[in-house]
């Protein structure tokens, strides 16, 4: 028996607007039906904000009013333009931590956002409408979630008719997790309504990605699983939109999952405890900071007679003025009581977490017949430091 | 003689084993080029090279598999995983393949492994990167645990973990790592695996601990009235467990007081309160109390310190169980 192919495949990578401005307007006509120069300007009027909250963040934990941060600086316009193709409510988003414009996007108040890093768990208490997930921090764990997500979207679009899609974002060092083989495995056997968004910026911490995988994309990866793989520059909107609407596209006409790599640049640390010029170069570093996506977004805008120095005056004031707002909210809300740490680790508080909420108001453990005669405010000056 | 933090005498116990025994080998996210998240491997990718200091991809799971290989194959492994809350995807490498490996395959084929994993909460961090799960590999049979407070401990039980012919899991509590100095000597010297420090004598009662609670745990003991003196055992080895140094001292004070961060629930003072009553019960003047976390999931860092046992919470135990 001659030998013969049992497997071809390949991946596209699609650009339309580059980082000096210049735009591949045939690519563009096919998706200035959503991007026209009114939905752009809108883009990057919301571009201008999460960058404003992003930055403002970073100052919180420098100045002490937040923990750890990990800044989604550089890596705007990708997860915007996918968080674009969904349907805010009617489909379903599974976050990690760098895609927070997304999430705004979506409806997600900003506030919560600066909660959860506050280390305030009233941060992941997202109105269920909104089909939004708390973020991830566990690398990948998300992704069988979100076919868990994706098996049940199936038997609703199966019964009702519906169209209904599951999102999930992930960056490159996740595909190197056990969990990023179930989640597209499990999505694809059971053909699942999932679209897998990989924000490739280059660097899980400090290891490149030449060093998290062998393949010379990310995007190729979804071939072994059954499923389309798309790849696009994730600093322009214009094709991280096309891509995205095509996995989107086939995801919910009933074809199973798709994966978008969107290649960006993460133009701050990894978080606020990291220092990334330990390993990457300056010139490195610069070329990724000429890649900014709002740069860009600008010039097109600039270029088409949409905006000017006045208005990014005006618009970078009203980020600032909502951003101030949003910081506001959250600095302001009062710290959650101490007994808060109890009332969520069931549905129903079994006795014995009754008595340890008990010991800790108290401050004595409750084993010592001793404790019956303490007063209150003994035991409560004994626990004040 | 060196002033060192914990993170710095972990370098130099790691240094010092790359150089004495070419079959050391360090892995994990982040250890090379960069020195680990916490700069605990600083340096030492480019004094070994990058063959024995070896960044990985991002999997817990494969980190400690290919650990587990690196040791069946003769290698001393020393993987890290950069948090004690990212131990889940590791699990069943270390639990189901190390922990089982020498009896499995009746001493043939053995798992001489050290993973390093920070551990506990205190530092504002976020989720998942606060959690004390040393119970859970204490539960496991076939692996050693030590969690280490002190700079000069950690550096001797370091060097004897990674000489040890068995999988040892090596905790190191990130609150202390730059937190505490003292006296570090240089030289190669190693403490038993096994074996618990006295820190504090005392007569009137014991305090059993270990990792970051230590140092709550003395504080606590310093604030005591001068008529009440507290003996304080850092524990150190959590596996094998060194039941003599507690029984020794319980049966001398007749009082006992356990303090951890983890949950109380089987949690390790569950162990430790259940082994003081079997051997001390005719010493014994007061119940043994455990200063614990809860029963909770971790919260995040705005309630933290409402989780974590602190001098207060302990003091008011002590002065209970003195009182007794």
């Amino acid at each position: 028996m001659p030998t013969h192919d049992v497997f071809n495949g390949s991946v596209s990578r699609v650009e339309i607007l580059s980082a000096d401005g210049s735009i591949d307007e045939q690519l563009a006509d096919e998706v200035r039906d959503v991007l026209d120069d009114e939905a752009v300007v809108a883009a990057y009027r919301e571009m201008l904000v999460a960058r404003e909250l992003d930055d403002a963040a970073y100052r919180l934990q420098r100045s002490g009013r937040m923990g750890t941060f990990p800044q989604n600086k550089g890596q705007e316009a990708g997860p915007l333009a996918a968080a674009m193709t969904l349907i805010a409510g009617h489909d379903h988003v599974v976050p990690s931590y760098r895609e927070n414009i997304a999430l705004f996007h979506l409806g997600l108040p900003m506030h919560q956002i600066l909660l959860h890093w506050m280390g305030d768990e009233r941060g992941n208490d997202i109105d269920p409408k909104l089909g939004i997930s708390p973020i991830c921090i566990s690398i990948g764990a998300h992704l069988p979630h979100a076919a868990g997500i994706g098996w049940k979207l199936k038997i609703d679009n199966d019964k009702h008719g519906t169209d209904r899609v599951c999102m999930a974002f992930f960056g490159d060092g996740a595909t190197s997790e056990g969990a990023f083989h179930d989640g597209l495995n499990f999505a694809a056997t059971g053909d699942a309504p999932v679209v897998f968004v990989c924000q490739n910026n280059g660097w899980a911490i400090s290891v490149p990605t030449e060093k998290q995988t062998r393949s010379q994309t990310f995007a190729q990866k979804a071939l072994a699983y059954g499923m389309p793989g798309f790849q696009a520059d994730g600093n322009d909107l214009f094709a991280s939109f096309k891509v995205c609407r095509d996995a989107v596209r086939h995801a919910r006409a009933g074809n199973g999952p798709a994966l978008v790599e969107l290649t960006t640049y993460r133009i701050a640390d990894h978080t606020t405890v990291d220092d990334a010029s330990r390993y990457r170069s300056k010139e490195e570093h610069e070329r990724g900071v000429a890649s900014d996506p709002l740069i860009r977004t600008r010039r097109y805008l600039e270029a088409r007679g949409q905006w000017n120095d006045d208005l990014e005056k005006q618009e970078k004031e009203r980020a600032t003025r909502i951003v101030k707002e949003v910081i506001a909210t959250a600095m302001e809300i009062e710290k959650p009581g101490k007994s808060d740490i109890f009332d969520y680790a069931f549905a129903t508080t079994p006795r014995e977490l009754e008595r340890q909420r008990e010991t800790r108001r108290t401050g004595s453990l409750g084993q010592s017949p001793r404790q019956s005669t303490l007063s209150r405010v003994e035991a409560d000056e004994a626990v004040t430091v | 003689m060196p002033q060192l933090n914990l993170v710095d005498s972990i370098n130099l116990a790691l240094r010092q084993e790359l150089t004495r025994d070419e079959s050391v080998i360090l892995l994990g996210e982040d250890v090379g080029l960069n020195g680990g998240v916490f700069r605990l491997t600083d340096g030492l990718q480019k004094e070994f090279g990058e063959a024995r200091v070896r960044d990985t991809p991002l999997s817990e799971g494969g980190i400690m598999g290919t650990a587990v290989g690196l040791a069946h194959a003769g290698m001393k492994a020393v993987p890290e995983i950069q948090f004690e809350g990212f131990l889940g995807p590791a699990y069943d490498q270390l639990v189901n393949q190390a922990a089982r490996c020498r009896t499995r395959n009746r001493g043939g084929m053995t798992c001489p492994l050290t993973v390093r994993v920070p551990v506990g909460g205190g530092i504002h961090a976020p989720e998942l990167h606060s959690d004390s799960p040393e119970a859970v590999y204490v539960h496991t049979p076939g692996l050693k645990v030590v969690m280490a407070s002190r700079p000069k401990a950690a550096k001797g039980l370091l060097a004897s973990a990674i000489r040890d012919p068995d999988p040892v899991v090596f905790f190191e509590p990130k609150r202390v790592y730059r937190s505490f100095k003292e006296d570090v000597p240089d030289d190669d010297y190693t403490i038993e695996i096994g074996q618990a420090e006295v820190l504090e004598t005392g007569d009137d009662l014991t305090i059993i601990t270990w990792g970051a609670s230590v140092f709550r745990c003395l504080e606590a003991a310093d604030a005591l009235p001068d008529h009440i003196s507290a003996e304080v055992i850092d524990l150190q080895s959590l596996w094998p467990i060194d039941v003599e140094t507690i029984v020794k001292s319980v049966s001398r004070t007749g009082r006992a007081v356990v303090v951890h961060e983890a949950p109380k629930t089987c949690g390790l003072g569950a162990e430790i309160s259940a082994l003081i009553q079997e051997h001390c019960f005719l010493n014994l003047e007061a119940p043994v109390q455990r200063v614990t976390g809860f029963d909770v999931t971790m919260p995040y860092y705005k309630l933290e310190n409402d989780y974590l046992p602190d001098a207060a919470r302990i003091g008011k135990a002590l002065r209970e169980t003195a009182a007794y």
